[in-house]
C-alpha cells in the first residue's frame, strides 16, 4: 500500500514539478530497532517516483558511520538534502505529516540554491563568520 | 538560511522520535530552535526577526 494517496501524489508531482536542478536524498537507514526507518524509506521511495530530478542513496548507519559522520549524521533514521552543492540541510525522523511538506520545501529550495528569504535577512547571514547550527525541534502534526 | 550560507547547518527533528533531545534541551512546544545547542527561540518568529535572533546567538 502506497503512503500517498492517488491525490496526494498528483499534488506532490505538481509541485515538484519545477526543479530546476537534481536534488539527492541521503538517506541514513539501520534494519533493527528502527520503528520508522522502513516508513521513511518507503516514503522517500514514492517521492522519488514523483520528480525525474530527486534521487535516493540509501546507506547503513552502522555500516557508513563514517559517511554519515560526514553528513553530521549520528541517528536514524535521516536524510541529507543535497542540492547543485550540500547546503546542511537535514532531517531526523520520519518526514509524515506536516513534516512531510517541510521536506518539499527544503527540496525545492536545494534545488534552486535559492533560499527565498528577504534582503535584510540575506545580508545578515552574509556576514557570519562562525558556524552556525540550528535544531528545530517540530512534530509531525 | 542553511542556503545562504556555508556556515549554517539546519536539522529538522522530528521531537517525538527523539525524546533524548526533548529532554536535553527542554522541549516543552513546538517549534523551538537551539541555536548552537545554547540559544533558544520558542515559536515561529517573523523571519527576519528569527535570523537576527539566531546570528545573534553565534558564540564566537
Amino acid at each position: 500500500m502506497p503512503i500517498l494517496s492517488p491525490s496526494d501524489a498528483d499534488r506532490v508531482r505538481a509541485m515538484l514539478a519545477d526543479l530546476p536542478n537534481p536534488v539527492r536524498l541521503v538517506f541514513f537507514t539501520q534494519t533493527l530497532n528502527c520503528e520508522t526507518c522502513e516508513p521513511t524509506k518507503q516514503i522517500l521511495g514514492e517521492l522519488a517516483e514523483l520528480s525525474s530530478q530527486i534521487t535516493v542513496q540509501e546507506h547503513n548507519l552502522l555500516l557508513e558511520g563514517d559517511l554519515a559522520a560526514s553528513f553530521g549524521i549520528d541517528r536514524v533514521p535521516s536524510i541529507a538534502v543535497v542540492g547543485a552543492q550540500d547546503y546542511g540541510i537535514r532531517f531526523l525522523g520520519i518526514p509524515s505529516g506536516y513534516e512531510f511538506m517541510s521536506l518539499l520545501d527544503a527540496i525545492q529550495v536545494a534545488s534552486a540554491g535559492d533560499s527565498g528569504l528577504t534582503e535584510a535577512s540575506r545580508a545578515m547571514l552574509a556576514g557570519l563568520e562562525s558556524p552556525l547550527s540550528l535544531q528545530v525541534f517540530v512534530t509531525p502534526t | 538560511m542553511a542556503v545562504e550560507s556555508g556556515k549554517v547547518t539546519s536539522f529538522i527533528v522530528e521531537a517525538s522520535e527523539y525524546p533524548d533531545l526533548v529532554r536535553k534541551y527542554r522541549v516543552s512546544g513546538v517549534p523551538k530552535t537551539m541555536v548552537n545547542e545554547t540559544v533558544e527561540i520558542l515559536g515561529a518568529r517573523p523571519e527576519e526577526d528569527f535570523v537576527r535572533t539566531a546570528v545573534g546567538g553565534v558564540v564566537p
